[in-house]
């Protein structure tokens, strides 16, 4: 029901094209049979940056096209139908957003390589096997004019073999975000192999020493920074969720006019029925939150972190709902690697850890509200 | 200034003018609500003079036409003026099963002389309306009534029943299906009719509700004269309409909060009746959960009106997906009335001895109970949706 601007709908579109053309789910399946290492095909994402997708949520300036979350989700909502495996959210989204909210001189450096395809970047931000940003031990000691980092961090999305890392460590109470090279013999990098067949790395490092002109921003602006990060990420980690839920859910319609049992379509079943219908409606009203969350984002209002929680959140357990009922409804197939249902829920469980639960944000608008 | 600012800041001005002090907080109690009629009496002068005014302009409907007693404002401008509305806490000035339900299916579907004699009255809140759709062997079943018209040449002979005919007892008017073509197929022989409840042969019953008033009746009709010229289209074609009013009751009841008021209550009460834990969070972790989940399903539900409101200004028809939104609206009523009284506790399970200890809380929460059941149950509404939305094979 949403109404998008004719702008909107051309991008839509053709990130539905290409992605179904170019980066379907059998190419997670190829990259997961062949171990790829990166957990994306490289090729694939030098294409997706020249269809201008790495590039939208950076400033002219910086290389960019500025097309904020809104269409970034919507490019998104199309990779989560398809599976398709690329550095997207870490590099485009995350890395993208916090060289921009800190907006020194990295951002004119690393902006161009990002929108073109050229450098991969992840945020090393997770240490537990749960997303806390509150508790963050990660140490940078002031040294100088510089400072000396100590991180274990895990799951670093793309972190492995990434052309740089963005590092959160606190200096006392303030918070640093810092660009690392991981070439550095401090850096230890080791691959995580992940349920999705996509690159999650455990980074450790150990006295490493950094410049000042390391530091993004100033430590005072360091805790802004990345709440905005996070929240963009979380916002277009919620399209890419939706569109496993949408593609789960249309694809489990479908089979249920196939298949017959009893002599007639399973979908005339209203035990069948009924539940694939509550599930739609609540696909659609996500879909609304999701779509507020990152219109809010784009305008700046005062509701962006609240709704984006929310839709992270609601996500969460509608994509798991939609996941779980697709294999159920798909009986014994359905349990099989033979269809793609398995690896939708795959990427729907990551999804979920990823930039946290619902339980972590649900936590948090209730704080909120004084509860 | 765009003219659209222009009419932001016109609205804003005439709204600070003309909306009484006392109409300007949030509706608490159903009496808080004008519904209008021959019979109502004013909660306070300030209530009529807020009606009044309002009428005045058309902005109890604001988005009718100007001829038909509306205020003839485009999407964007009735936009504006819900806005301006909340901005200041303004209550609706009224609420009717007119304004609903009954009028936008006269505009689409009645001649011009229906619309001229019966649109304004809705609009001035002069006549109020009721619905008289169910029978009791007729109610998921709709398009089986059996309530006759027998054809008299200028008028019908209309004999049988309805019940849970809401406000039956207070209205003045009812729109009613009524089989008038008895050799026709099940969904060809009904037409809609609208008639005076004063007619003879016209008696109302009231029936108690859980929750302790009687807002709807048994409504009996013994030959009760309706003009020929009382049919809203053609004969037989009373499922079509009946069906296209259906959408917009839907519709309007999946937005009760707005009308009725939020959950702000239910945070404030769970924080008062249960205290904090030295976290600072809800000291009943479980049901802090239950609010979380609630919370969260709210937002998406608040984000999704604004969506379908959007796409309906911009002239699109909701159709069945007015299914969903009537599914998604009162089965989250439910659970924030079920949220108010567990979160009251002990507290909201009593009330006045002469409403047999229901108080307020209990009273909206077992009255919720009845919004997954008013307007076509919640499993019609999924069934709707399996076959016009998702086209899963059906048995009919
Ligand atoms: C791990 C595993 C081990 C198995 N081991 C064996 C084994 O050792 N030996 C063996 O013979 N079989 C085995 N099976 C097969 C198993 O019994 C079938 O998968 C099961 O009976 C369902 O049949 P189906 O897969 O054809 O699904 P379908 O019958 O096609 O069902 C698809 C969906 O439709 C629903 N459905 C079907 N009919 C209706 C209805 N009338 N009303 C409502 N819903 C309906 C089902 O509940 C399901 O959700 C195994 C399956 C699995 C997953
Ligand atoms: C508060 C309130 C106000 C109302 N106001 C009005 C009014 O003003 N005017 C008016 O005309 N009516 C009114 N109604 C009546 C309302 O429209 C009917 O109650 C409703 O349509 C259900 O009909 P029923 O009560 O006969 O239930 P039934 O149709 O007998 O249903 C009983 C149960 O069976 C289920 N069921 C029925 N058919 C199916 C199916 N095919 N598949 C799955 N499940 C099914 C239903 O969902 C329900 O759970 C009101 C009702 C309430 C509660």
């Amino acid at each position: 029901m949403e109404l998008f601007s004719s702008e909107e709908t051309l991008l839509k579109d053709s990130a539905a094209g290409f992605m179904s053309e170019h980066a379907p789910v059998h190419a997670l399946r190829d990259i997961r049979d062949q171990k790829e290492a990166l957990g994306f095909n490289q090729e694939l994402h030098k294409t997706l940056a020249d269809m201008g997708w790495f590039g939208m949520l950076l400033p002219e300036e910086a290389g960019g096209y500025d097309f904020g979350h809104r269409s970034a989700g919507l490019v998104a909502e199309e990779m989560g139908r398809n599976l398709t495996a690329s550095p997207f959210l870490s590099t485009a989204v995350l890395s993208a957003i916090a060289l921009r909210q800190a907006n020194g001189e990295h951002l004119s450096e690393w902006g161009p390589k990002i929108a073109s395809g050229d450098a991969v970047i992840a945020l090393a931000i997770d240490e537990g096997a749960k997303h806390n940003p509150s508790r963050i031990k990660a140490t940078a000691e002031p040294d100088g004019n510089g400072f000396v980092l100590n991180a274990r961090k895990r799951a670093v999305f793309d972190g492995y073999n990434a052309d740089r890392l963005i590092v959160v460590a606190k200096t006392g109470a303030e918070t640093g975000l810092f660009l690392v090279d991981p070439s550095a013999a401090e850096v230890e990098i080791e691959r995580n192999a992940m349920l999705d067949s996509r690159n999650a790395a455990n980074i450790q490092i150990t006295n490493l020493h950094l410049d000042g002109k390391d530091l993004l921003c100033p430590l005072e602006d360091g805790a802004a920074v990345l709440e905005a990060t996070l929240r963009s990420g979380r916002a277009i980690a919620a399209s890419e969720q939706l569109g496993v839920a949408r593609e789960v859910a249309e694809r489990t319609t479908a089979y249920l006019g196939e298949r017959k049992q009893f002599g007639v379509p399973i979908g005339m079943f209203q035990a069948l029925q009924h539940r694939l219908a509550d599930l739609y409606c609540q696909i659609e009203q996500t879909a609304s939150l999701i779509s507020a969350a990152q219109r809010a984002i784009d305008t700046t209002s005062d509701s962006a972190d609240e709704l984006t929680r929310a839709a992270k959140a609601k996500v969460a357990k509608v994509s798991r709902t939609a996941t779980e009922e697709a294999v159920q409804m798909h009986g014994g197939i359905g349990m099989t690697d033979e269809v793609d249902v398995g690896l939708f829920m795959k990427r729907d469980r990551v999804l979920t850890e990823m930039l946290g639960d619902s339980a972590h944000h649900v936590d948090a608008l209730l704080k909120k509200r004084g509860l | 200034m765009t003219t659209l600012e222009e009419f932001r800041m016109e609205t804003r001005a005439w709204l600070e003018d003309n909306c009484p002090q006392e109409m300007r907080k949030p509706v608490t109690v159903e009496e808080d609500i004008c519904w209008g009629g021959r019979n109502w009496t004013f909660k306070s002068p300030a209530q009529k003079q807020w009606l009044e005014r309002m009428a005045e302009r058309g902005w109890t409907v604001p988005s009718w036409p100007k001829e038909y007693g509306g205020g003839g404002l485009s999407g964007d401008e009735v936009k504006i003026l819900k806005e301006e509305m909340t901005r200041i806490n303004a209550m609706s000035p009224l609420e009717s099963f007119g304004i609903w339900m009954l009028g936008p299916a006269l505009l689409e579907y009645g001649s011009h002389e229906q619309k001229l004699e019966h649109l304004p009255k809705i609009a001035r809140g002069e006549i109020r309306w009721c619905q008289g759709y169910s029978e009791p062997g007729s109610g998921s079943d709709l398009a089986s009534v059996q309530t006759k018209g027998v054809d008299m040449g200028d008028h019908f002979l209309v004999s049988g029943q309805k019940i849970w005919t809401s406000y039956a007892d207070k209205a003045d008017w009812i729109f009613a299906l009524v089989r008038t073509e008895p050799d026709a197929k099940k969904h060809k022989g009904i037409s809609f009719l609208l008639f005076d409840m004063t007619s003879e042969g016209v008696s109302t019953k009231p029936i108690r509700l859980i929750s302790g008033s009687s807002p709807f009746c048994e409504t009996f009709f013994d030959e009760v004269k309706v003009p020929m010229e009382n049919v809203v289209d053609e004969r037989g074609n009373g499922w079509t309409i009946a069906k296209y009013l259906l959408t917009h009751e839907r519709e309007m009841v999946s937005n009760l909060d707005a009308i009725f008021g939020g959950s702000a209550g239910l945070y404030e009460t769970a924080a008062e009746s249960i205290g904090l834990d030295e976290t600072g969070r809800l000291d009943d972790p479980l049901l802090r959960s239950d609010i979380g989940d609630f919370l969260v399903d709210e937002m998406a539900l608040t984000a999704h009106l604004a969506t379908a409101r959007d796409f309906h200004r911009a002239g699109n028809q909701l159709g069945a997906r007015s299914a969903e939104l009537k599914y998604l609206g009162t089965e989250l009523n439910k659970r924030r009335q079920s949220l108010v009284v567990q979160a009251g506790g002990l507290e909201a399970l009593s009330g006045p001895e002469e409403n047999y200890g229901i108080g307020s809380q209990s009273a909206s929460w077992l009255r919720s109970k009845g919004n997954s059941i008013e307007g076509g149950t919640s499993e019609i509404m999924l069934s709707i949706i399996s076959k016009a939305v998702l086209r899963l094979p059906s048995l009919g």
